[in-house]
């Protein structure tokens, strides 16, 4: 069974979103979307700099199995990226919500959160498949 | 719910993933396809193939059907019991109905073909046995498991015990024996040595746990695709089908034309393409930096507007980078260029086959 943190937000798309404390938001993908892929062994992150709109492609994760495109849960700056994932894309595997994380953004509408999934809503959605 | 091998409880008591494929619940890896490939390269995995279709030919009749359906010659293996060929059955304008390896029973012969292809397979096998004194027998009452790595063989004998020994110890490649219903082959789809055993279902599960208990990993069908992709070894469906010629699948050497009054299904069509000349055929790619080829990406060759095709592609785990099989126009370079996600990648063009026995060929 995979886990949904219930302090996260979530998109249909599998990406989970984070308020930190400084205002920025990081993304990642769900424990659920990192199991499906399998072992991860390429991640395509975010330019810090760039400007994303929610829903925009804003890189690719690619498993042995598969390639699968990242869209950002909100919209803002890129602030952060995981670089670490460059060496060690399996840490998407093993860690998806802490060492796993793909990058941070600064929220250019933090309302836009409140139209993401909570956890149980992502639950109930990706229980369906 | 789909067909259930005799494994199907073992693989889910192992952690199993079970996927669909080809209309049976296989399992696609244990918890890391990439452990499960290394285990192999290294050490030894298990792989149940039992989805897989077992037919055995029999009757007085059954060199001559055979040389007729397959595009390599059974005669080879006359004199030569327990061995067995690499070939495809061909249709009448030359494409491949499917790959399949055929051993020789002496008497008679038995052939494993894709679970995926299985009833078109028998459908044009009895169409073309109409003609021959033969009788095809499907053995869905067997399991087969294929052990694979460097350590197989020596497992498996760990396993079978002293009464076994002599007879795997006196195996060659491509060689098989039979006791019973257990048929044991060094044959495999992975670039390492190895064997496949079929062994009656209720045997199967007993075996499976044995050789677990010997310490040989449980790999699903994500490594098998990962490892017979590095080995360079095609996949129905991908790098040949109906309306592909082996002559464009590196299929060729799988091809006797010798002699030449031996009329097999689809010569004719394959001489009139050898005279004519072949537009592509099938080479490796390799993509040394970030990114992973997949299948049905482009492929750019220089000097020509003519493009060609990923069949298959994966992020090679032996070695650290991309990989792929590809069908492009006969006049491709040492380079070429593939279309990622709309930006065009350079990517070095090599011989369809990457790693044999651990070591990389590339």
């Amino acid at each position: 069974m995979s886990e949904i943190r219930s302090e996260l937000k979530y998109a249909s798309s599998h990406e989970w979103a984070r308020l930190e404390e400084d205002g920025t938001v990081t993304v990642g993908i769900s424990d659920h979307a990192q199991d499906a892929l399998g072992d991860v062994v390429y991640v395509e992150t975010p330019e810090v700099g760039a400007t994303l709109s929610a829903g925009e492609e804003a890189g690719v994760v690619e498993s042995v199995k598969a390639a699968s495109d990242i869209y950002s849960p909100i919209s803002g700056e890129v602030v952060a990226v995981n670089e670490a994932l460059e060496d060690e894309p399996e840490t998407v595997n093993s860690s998806p919500y802490d060492d796993g994380w793909f990058y941070r953004i600064k929220p250019s509408d933090e309302s836009e959160l409140d139209k993401l999934l909570d956890a149980e809503a992502y639950k109930a959605e990706s229980d369906e498949g | 719910m789909g067909n259930k091998t005799a494994l199907y409880d073992a693989h889910v008591a192992m952690g199993g993933k079970m996927v669909d494929f080809g209309g049976w619940d296989m399992p696609l890896h244990y918890g890391s396809q990439l452990d499960e490939h290394h285990k192999v390269r290294k050490e030894a995995g298990m792989f149940d193939v039992s989805h897989m279709t077992v037919v055995d030919i029999d009757g007085a009749g059954a060199t001559d059907y055979l040389r007729k359906l397959v595009a390599n010659d059974v005669a080879k293996l006359a004199g030569n019991p327990g061995k067995a060929l690499y070939t495809g059955m061909l249709n009448e304008k030359g494409g491949v109905v499917d790959d399949l390896i055929v051993y020789f029973r002496d008497p008679g012969y038995r052939v494993v073909v894709n679970c995926a292809t299985r009833e078109k397979d028998l459908a044009w096998m009895n169409q073309q046995a109409q003609d021959f004194d033969v009788t095809l027998t499907e053995r869905p009452n067997l399991a087969m498991v294929a052990i694979q790595g460097p350590l197989a063989l020596e497992k498996v004998k760990e396993v079978l015990g002293i009464d076994w020994t002599a007879a795997i110890d006196g195996l060659k490649i491509f060689q098989s024996f039979a006791r019973g219903d257990w048929f044991i082959a060094r044959t495999g789809y992975t670039g390492e040595d190895g064997l496949e055993i079929m062994l009656a279902n209720e045997d199967a599960s007993g075996f499976w746990q044995a050789l677990a208990d010997a310490g040989v990993a449980p790999c699903g069908l994500g490594a098998r695709d990962t490892l017979r992709l590095e080995a360079g070894m095609n996949l129905y469906g991908h790098e040949m089908d109906d309306d592909t010629s082996p002559l464009e699948a590196n299929m060729g050497w799988t091809i006797s034309w010798e002699p030449a009054s031996r009329d097999f299904i689809g010569r004719e069509a394959l001489e009139a393409q050898k005279q004519a000349g072949v537009e592509n055929k099938l080479v490796g790619l390799v993509l040394e930096e970030r990114g992973v080829l997949r299948a049905g990406q482009s492929v750019v060759v220089d000097g020509t507007e003519r493009q060609g095709i990923i069949t298959s592609g994966t992020f090679s785990p032996t070695l650290g980078y991309s990989i792929a099989m590809a069908r492009v126009p006969v006049s491709v370079g040492d380079t070429a260029q593939v279309e990622i996600r709309k930006k065009l990648v350079p990517v070095r063009v090599v011989k369809p086959s990457f790693v044999r026995n651990g070591k990389s060929l590339v």
